[in-house]
């Protein structure tokens, strides 16, 4: 598309802000993935939409503060990015878009105070076990909270898990054929610490010895994609210091951290680093495609026969633009039959804080799409990012016979060990 | 009468847009080479909302413009300046489904594959299937008598429409056709295909359903030159085969498709041929065999057959996500849409070619083959000084070609804004004259769609139809 943005004002982020701008044909593709779109039925909450917006915003005809509102209602999901025939990188346009208007936008102070309560507690583990706590004890008082912080409330887990014990280093079993890092990921950390064991487990069942480095901080994927680049590069630096160098690759469980390493060449655009941070961005890999790519070593049958609904957590399938590894694992596990739900490649509500500060259309989606899950019948349902498996979770409990909601590795594990 | 403050009365200002941010986003459509704002864009739940919209606008005088899902790639559904957009997004729910009488009752605003989702389960499925099928509505269906891949051997839009329900633009509420499909006189639900928005807006509409086929045979064919593969074309239609759908992609568009999908196309071919046969299992099969033997004496240097339904659905993807995924190679195209006589398929390419050399200008061709409908997406960067204007030149150029040899300037995208100059090429000014007085008719202020494809400017009502004999005469009196 047409734009008379002036690039050269625009910095090292010139490059990701007008990418989308340019190669946007405003076919609509893309329309019919966008949950926003799909709710609303409106031009401005649709990706062809928000790209308009954007280029008229750089262009200087929309005042940065008209369009925030549809910005803000975009939940990221890049859902638009994988329906795109013409290579939009979306991911890239919207996060370092987020990143100017936050840095330009005046905000009410409720929206400021939530903001920087989640970016304070959820990237740090033992913060966020102590809210997650606060929080489960105060939830019964919900009522009496201010209404913004509600919807955070909704999602606290009544009890939190026992802490997993990692060892610094996880050996494989049988001849070596690989070593990696493990990213522990912080929510994942608190919320299911089983999900870091299976991974263990499993890459050591593949001959694969693990590392986790004690130092690692978050990968600043929250902070990024709300926009709040300063704390992002806090944390992803000191991520980027603490993994060795002598590792074939850095292991993400969590959609979301792959996600938002992939994007550390926006965020350190012009930065004096930004090369090994491309460097580490190059290295990471989901563990689904990481056992893919190694080649599984033929898990033994499961004790009892499993029907699994995989679902394509959006940072996966849509961002990272990987669907088949996690199927290729799961089918390759005999006595397990995988389903495929309608729908697959709408958002299921979760998107990083979304939920939290957008809880109607969150409910709305998450309904949705365990409505969609559900229909296929499934005894578990599959996935690889956290913030789905909570929000999943939480659809599920209108349901009388909800089925577990596990990671794809921690399906794996127990093949392993059945 | 002020429109704005009426409008409001009408709509919740949640779904009456009048901010210069919200008003942007319906500046253009496929072709974005145009655009213009409009006064307001409303967002109508219902079908009186939209009635009593469009009689304001007719009231006020004030031109409106019904929008679908923005697709159109002839500047269709661009806003008339300081006009009124009604957008019909939310008018999405199929209201009835007869499977044992195969026809659908939808709400224009319907997008074109959920109809053929909703009524999968019962083994039906609606044929038209434009490129744009995931996204584009009935409505603009419609409005452009859109057809598909499969139009070759099924027709377009119009052929599957049985009755319509909408408000023409001076406010009335008309209802034509019957859900059998049989009328007394005039088609008259056929004569409301192809309007191009300017008769008024569709509300519901009665599709028929076609019964799923049993078995699909597809098959690509990789070709070292376009002209062989457009000789195919012809050589199957001669052979007395009657194909689902043939379909022609050269090699820049093989190129920006296989970035897009990785469909898995043979990178090396100047020309792919698509054929694919559709039908009762025992006919498709036995068919098939012949089309096999037939395309191995038309020079085809490899011949691939899709082992099953996901093969099949990737070739597809490939060759509908083209027109889009061509801006992976230009920052802008025009898309054509001529069509010339099939048996000249062979002798337009190779003057599209002739042209493009000319223009040093790529031009990427992707087209229904059995058709005759050409899809030259002619390349240019609307930054160079020129380029546009250069580029239009150069389609002006092909659409003439198209009228020389016996042919039409669109198959199926419409005139809109971008062809309207061309419309004297084929028709002559007795032609134009007659349409505009049937526009007149229906539409005596030319406030639906003003500005399109009619030749000219935003001429007002009456003086370019000029009035009546029988007006002059003082017999009658439109007042
Ligand atoms: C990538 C791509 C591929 C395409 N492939 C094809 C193809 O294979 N075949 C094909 O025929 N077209 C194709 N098109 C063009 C376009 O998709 C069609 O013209 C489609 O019918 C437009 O539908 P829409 O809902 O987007 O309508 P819009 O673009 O919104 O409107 C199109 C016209 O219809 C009018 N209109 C819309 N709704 C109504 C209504 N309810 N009542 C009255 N008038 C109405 C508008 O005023 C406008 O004049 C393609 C477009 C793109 C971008
Ligand atoms: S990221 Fe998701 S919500 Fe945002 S525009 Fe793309 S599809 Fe819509
Ligand atoms: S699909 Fe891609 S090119 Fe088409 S409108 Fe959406 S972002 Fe733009």
């Amino acid at each position: 598309m047409q734009h008379a943005i002036d690039k050269a004002s625009l910095g090292p982020k010139s490059k990701a802000l007008t990418q989308g701008v340019e190669a946007c044909v405003h076919c609509g593709f893309c329309l019919p993935t966008c949950p926003t779109y799909d709710e609303m039925g409106e031009e401005i909450n649709s990706p062809r939409g928000r790209i308009f917006l954007i280029k008229e915003v750089l262009e200087g005809s929309v005042p940065m503060e008209d369009a925030l509102g549809p910005i803000d209602n975009c939940l990221g999901c890049d859902a638009c990015i994988t329906a795109c025939p013409s290579g939009v990188e979306y991911d890239h346009l919207i996060t370092a878009f987020r990143a100017k208007a936050e840095s330009e936008r005046s905000q009410p102070l409720g929206r400021k105070l939530m903001r920087s309560m989640i970016l304070n507690t959820l990237p740090y583990p033992n913060r966020a076990k102590w809210a997650f706590r606060a929080g489960g004890l105060v939830r019964p008082f919900k009522g009496l909270m201010p209404k913004s912080i509600q919807p955070a409330l909704d999602l606290l887990p009544p009890t939190l898990p026992k802490a997993e014990y990692l060892p610094e280093i996880y050996p494989a079993k049988g001849p070596r054929r690989g070593r990696v890092a493990l990213l522990t990921g912080c929510v994942q950390q608190v919320l299911a610490p089983e999900i870091n064991r299976a991974t263990l487990e499993v890459l050591s069942a593949n001959g694969v010895e693990t590392v986790i480095p004690k130092d690692q901080a978050c990968c600043g994927a929250l902070a990024l994609h709300t926009g709040a680049e300063k704390r992002a590069l806090k944390t992803a630096r000191q991520l980027i210091r603490s993994i060795p160098d002598d590792v074939d690759a850095l292991i993400t469980n969590a959609a979301g951290c792959g996600s938002g390493i992939n994007e550390y060449s926006i965020l350190f655009a012009g930065e004096p680093d930004e090369a090994e941070a491309i460097a580490l961005a190059d290295k990471t890999k989901d563990i689904s495609s990481y056992l893919d790519e190694i080649g599984l070593i033929q898990p033994p049958p499961l004790a009892e026969s499993m029907n699994v609904v995989y679902h394509d957590a959006c940072h996966l399938a849509h961002a990272q633009g990987e669907r088949s590894a996690p199927r290729n694992i799961l089918t390759a596990i005999p006595n397990l039959t995988l389903l495929e739900p309608p729908d697959w490649e709408i958002c299921c509500g979760s998107a990083g804080i979304y939920n939290i500060e957008k809880p109607d259309v969150a409910r709305a989606l998450g309904e949705k799409k365990v409505t969609n899950l559900m229909s296929t019948e499934p005894d578990a349902v599959a996935l690889g990012n956290i913030g789905c498996m909570t929000q999943i979770q939480k659809h599920l409990e209108s349901y009388e016979k909800a089925p577990p909601v596990l990671h794809t590795v921690q399906i794996l594990a127990k093949a392993y060990s059945d | 009468m002020e429109l704005l403050p009426e409008l409001a009365k009408l709509y919740p200002s949640d779904r009456l847009f009048t901010k210069k941010s919200q008003l942007i986003t319906y500046e253009t459509d496929g072709l974005t080479s145009f655009r213009s704002e409009p006064l307001a864009v409303v967002v109508p739940e219902s079908n009186e909302e939209v009635i009593a919209t469009v009689r304001l606008c007719h009231k006020a005088g004030i031109p409106f413009v019904a929008r679908g899902s923005g697709t159109s790639l002839s500047g269709g559904s661009m806003p008339v300046e300081g006009g009124i957009v009604i957008t019909l997004n939310r008018l999405n729910k199929i209201l009835k489904i007869d499977p044992e009488n195969r026809f659908t009752v939808v709400q224009a605003g319907t997008v074109n594959l959920k109809v053929s989702q909703a009524v999968a389960a019962h083994g039906l499925y609606y044929a038209p299937d434009p490129s744009s099928q995931q996204i584009c509505t009935i409505g603009g269906n419609l409005a452009f008598n859109s057809g598909g891949a499969h139009c070759l051997k099924y027709g377009m839009t119009a052929n599957h429409v049985l009755a319509i329900k909408a408000v023409l633009a001076d406010g009335e509420v008309i209802e034509i056709g019957s859900e059998s499909g049989d009328t007394l006189g005039p088609d008259a639900s056929g004569f409301f295909c192809g309007n191009e928005g300017l008769f008024g807006v569709a509300l519901e509409v009665t599709l028929r359903l076609t019964p799923k086929p049993q078995r699909y045979c597809t098959l690509l064919a990789a070709y070292n030159s376009l002209k062989k593969a457009g000789d195919a074309v012809s050589s199957v239609v001669d052979s007395g085969l009657l194909p689902g759908a043939m379909e022609i992609m050269d090699r820049l568009a093989i190129k920006a498709a296989e970035m897009a999908v990785k469909a898995g196309y043979p990178q090396d071919a100047e020309a792919l041929l698509i054929v694919e046969l559709e039908g009762e299992t025992d006919a498709v099969e036995e068919d098939f065999k012949h089309l096999l033997a037939l395309i191995e004496n038309t020079g085809a240097y490899e011949t691939r057959v899709a082992a099953n339904e996901a093969e099949r659905l990737t070739i597809w993807k490939g060759r509908k996500s083209a027109f889009s995924a061509v801006g992976r190679l230009s920052p802008d195209y025009l898309v054509q849409d001529g069509v010339v006589p099939r048996s000249r398929l062979g002798e337009a390419l190779v003057k599209i070619e002739t042209y493009s050399k000319e223009y040093g200008i790529d031009v990427a061709n992707v087209f229904h083959a059995g058709d005759g409908n050409l899809h030259p997406l002619i390349m240019f960067n609307g930054k160079e000084e020129g380029a546009l204007h250069r580029a239009e030149e150069l389609a002006g150029k092909i659409l003439k070609m198209c009228v020389e040899m016996g042919g039409s300037i669109t198959g199926e995208h419409g005139v809109g804004v971008e062809k309207k100059a061309y419309m004297p090429e084929m028709f002559s000014e007795i032609d134009l004259e007659c349409m505009k007085r049937v526009r007149a008719a229906i539409d005596p202020k030319e406030i639906a769609n003003r500005g399109k494809m009619f030749p000219g400017g935003e001429a007002p009502a009456l003086s370019t139809v000029g009035s009546h004999p029988l007006e002059k005469a003082g017999i009658i009196s439109r007042e």
